[in-house]
């Protein structure tokens, strides 16, 4: 088993709280995994980028090759575009239809979605909608996470109990909506 | 035996914990600050060591040098161009020698992810003629910076750890294992930590005796393995650090590899570069940095009947990160099939200065106060203000190294440039501003210095800064500013008006002005508020 994912978003949009469910998940169902993200002056308000690799054998480079990434999760649908290269031609897209305007020169959003279409297999999600549903426009990340399980090469009971985890500090009704917001992911994705 | 989710850099900073660490040294510079971040987390829940952020990478060096000198295991930590103002203890850190272990880890940044050059550590080492390690991967960290200060004690040398950004920043888990103790205080020889030149020159004669013993080490060390494939004498390929990953991601591990030997550690292991130049006729040199291995076998003259290849020869692009795709062109590989763009412009998303970011108002103020001035050069200095080089402010002509700008400021005014501006952070003037202000205070240089006190060291994350506030008032001061050419703004949009005339004030006043904008840093008011 052997699966890349290349996490995208802008700084901020919390892409590492994704890496952080999925890389702890891995470690608990005893796979491998490498996860190469970005800091520093790279990240204020920038387009963002993770590579996260699992595997049942040894993962060599920190890096996906380009055409080697079976999904692209994206919080942000202009994001999920820019890393197309590194997507294998019959790999999957799961992104919000959310935009995070920070630049004058946008693209139409309409034109953005239908070029995501164009992948061999994609899933969109309205996050921001789903976010809000579930208590708080802050859990768009996890939204999408619960938008990928379906297609992940982990269990959900697995990274649900992550999720958990990772919002304990913040207290009970932080971890009931990011729950809740995974799951209202997951099913926008299964319908 | 547990295993941990880790950053490279966090690896490091454990594998020194359980080294027996007993203090740590750092200045916060991306790709290195999570080495002390991690270091910081651990001394608070568990103590037993030091772990302190230092004001600056020299300061810091010499901290880790005197905690080796009283015999205590010691790490000094920053990123790559930190490794330039640590230089001259680390030069002479080789000359002392270590007592306690002293470890050295310098971060690179090939690519330039965050940095303002991709200079090479590894070329340090090996001028200081000291042992680098290079790991490739997690496990390697923690165990390479356990042996790290094994290696140290025994040569009684500082060790250097070359890592880069792709590594520093990327999350893995790692086995760890049992930790050790520390050891107890025990003076260095004073003899051999006072350079006098009669005490160099013999501990020079000691460093330069070591090589040999270092590049029987890099020999023996199960860390640079090689593997002859008897079934093929065309291609052979040297990758040390990193690249040796992406050397085995494109050809994997089975008997159709070429030849192949792994460097992880300098002084190089000659004997088993000699075996595998020998094996094959075209040698492949595979580096995420400068060419350093390629350069040292090609020599001036090359290797008779061997083809070497590498950046020297276009192999490989000449500057910038290696990647897997680099790597598989490099081997002659055809690229994997992909998906590809799509036909869409993807607009940039440059980094950007914080909405509600206090530099904004100083760069609109003093945009403002420049026109009509049209002499007017601002030198800025290394920070999240950097930014302002791009639009919408567009607001400063340069960014050299840490406290450049006041020094090029004040060299620009002595040859006629009017009004000469430096721009510098809170932080960056505590790190190596002071100096060139004390001397530009002694002269009365005509020039204006805008310290811009946000009361972090912001760019890396909110470390400490440890000159804000009044303390940074007085300090300026002390330094012998004219207390009337001392001003402070607020930035703020309601301010923009009194800013603008109190930059333009100080601009034309004839003699040294120094102009305080202090605002906390948005990010780290937030996170103080919540």
């Amino acid at each position: 088993m052997k699966q890349d994912i290349i996490l995208a978003g802008v700084g901020g949009q919390g892409i590492l709280s994704i890496a952080f469910v999925i890389d702890n998940a891995a470690l608990a169902e005893g796979l491998q995994f490498k996860q190469a993200e970005v800091h520093g002056m790279a990240q204020r308000g920038g387009a963002v980028q993770s590579h996260l690799r699992l595997s049942d054998g040894r993962i060599w480079s920190d890096l996906i090759p380009k055409g080697a990434a079976d999904m692209i999760l994206s919080v942000e649908p202009l994001e999920a575009l820019r890393y197309f290269d590194y997507l294998k031609p019959d790999g999957i897209v799961v992104t919000s239809s959310t935009p995070y305007k920070n630049i004058p020169d946008y693209p139409e959003l309409d034109k953005i979605l239908a070029a995501v279409g164009k992948a061999k297999r994609s899933v969109i999600v309205d996050s921001e909608k789903l976010a809000k549903e579930a208590g708080t426009s802050k859990a768009q990340n996890i939204v999408m996470l619960g938008a990928a399980s379906p297609f992940l090469a982990l269990r959900e009971a697995t990274l649900r109990s992550l999720v958990e985890t990772l919002f304990k500090p913040r207290g009970p009704a932080m971890v009931e909506a990011n729950l809740k917001a995974f799951g209202l992911g997951r099913a926008a994705a299964s319908v | 035996m547990s295993r941990q989710v880790l950053l490279g850099d966090e690896a490091v900073a454990l594998g020194a914990v359980h080294a027996g660490l007993a203090a740590a040294y750092s200045y916060p510079g991306t790709p290195a600050s999570e080495i002390m971040e991690y270091l910081i987390g651990l001394a608070a829940k568990d103590g037993g060591f030091k772990a302190v952020w230092s004001v600056n990478e020299k300061v810091a060096y010499e901290e880790a040098l005197g905690a080796s000198f009283a015999g205590r295991r010691a790490m000094v930590s920053f990123k790559h161009v930190g490794l330039n103002v640590a230089a001259d203890p680390f030069m002479n850190s080789a000359m002392t020698g270590a007592n306690g272990g002293l470890v050295v880890v310098s971060a690179d940044d090939p690519g330039m992810h965050s940095s303002q050059n991709e200079q090479d550590s590894r070329f340090y080492a090996q001028f200081a003629q000291i042992v680098c390690f290079e790991p490739s991967d997690h496990q390697e960290c923690y165990d390479m910076t356990r042996e790290a200060f094994d290696v140290s004690e025994k040569l009684k040398l500082p060790v250097l750890i070359r890592l880069v950004t792709r590594l520093s920043h990327s999350r893995s888990s790692v086995e760890v294992r049992e930790p050790r103790a520390k050891n107890d205080l025990h003076m260095g020889d004073w003899k051999d930590w006072t350079l006098l030149p009669a005490n160099a020159r013999r501990r020079l004669t000691v460093l330069i005796g070591q090589q040999a013993e270092m590049v029987r080490l890099s020999e023996a060390s199960p860390a640079n393995p090689l593997t002859l494939n008897g079934k093929s004498r065309s291609l052979g390929v040297i990758a040390s650090g990193i690249a040796a990953n992406y050397f085995r991601e494109a050809v994997g591990t089975g008997d159709a590899a070429p030849s192949f030997l792994k460097v992880s550690t300098y002084p190089l292991p000659e004997a088993l570069i000699r075996r595998l130049v020998d094996h094959v006729e075209t040698v492949l040199v595979l580096e995420d940095g400068y060419p350093l291995i390629e350069k040292t076998l090609r020599g001036l003259f090359g290797v008779p009947g061997k083809k070497i290849t590498g950046r020297l020869t276009g192999a490989v692009p000449a500057s910038g990160e290696l990647s897997p795709d680099i790597v598989r062109k490099a081997l002659g590989l055809a690229p994997l099939p992909a998906h590809g763009l799509s036909d869409i412009p993807l607009a940039n998303r440059p980094p950007q200065l914080c909405v509600g970011c206090p530099h904004a108002d100083t760069f609109k103020a003093l945009n403002k106060a420049r026109e009509g001035r049209p002499g007017s050069v601002v030198f800025s200095d290394i920070g999240c203000y950097t930014l302002g080089a791009l639009p919408p402010y567009s607001a400063i002509q340069s960014c050299v190294c840490m406290g450049a700008s006041i020094g090029m400021a004040r060299g620009a005014s002595d040859v006629g440039v009017r009004p000469a501006v430096s721009v510098i952070g809170d932080s960056t003037f505590a790190h190596s501003g002071i100096t060139p202000l004390l001397g530009a205070a002694a002269a009365d240089v005509d020039m204006t210095v805008i310290i811009l006190d946000n009361a972090t060291t912001a760019m890396t994350g909110g470390q400490p800064s440890y000159g804000a506030g009044e303390k940074l008032l007085r300090l300026v001061e002390g330094l012998g500013v004219a207390k009337d050419h001392l001003r402070t703004i607020e930035p703020l949009p309601k301010n923009h008006e009194t800013n603008v005339r109190i930059i333009a004030e100080e601009m034309d006043h004839r003699g040294l002005s120094v102009i305080v904008s202090v605002r906390e840093c948005i990010q780290e008011s937030r996170k103080r508020r919540s």
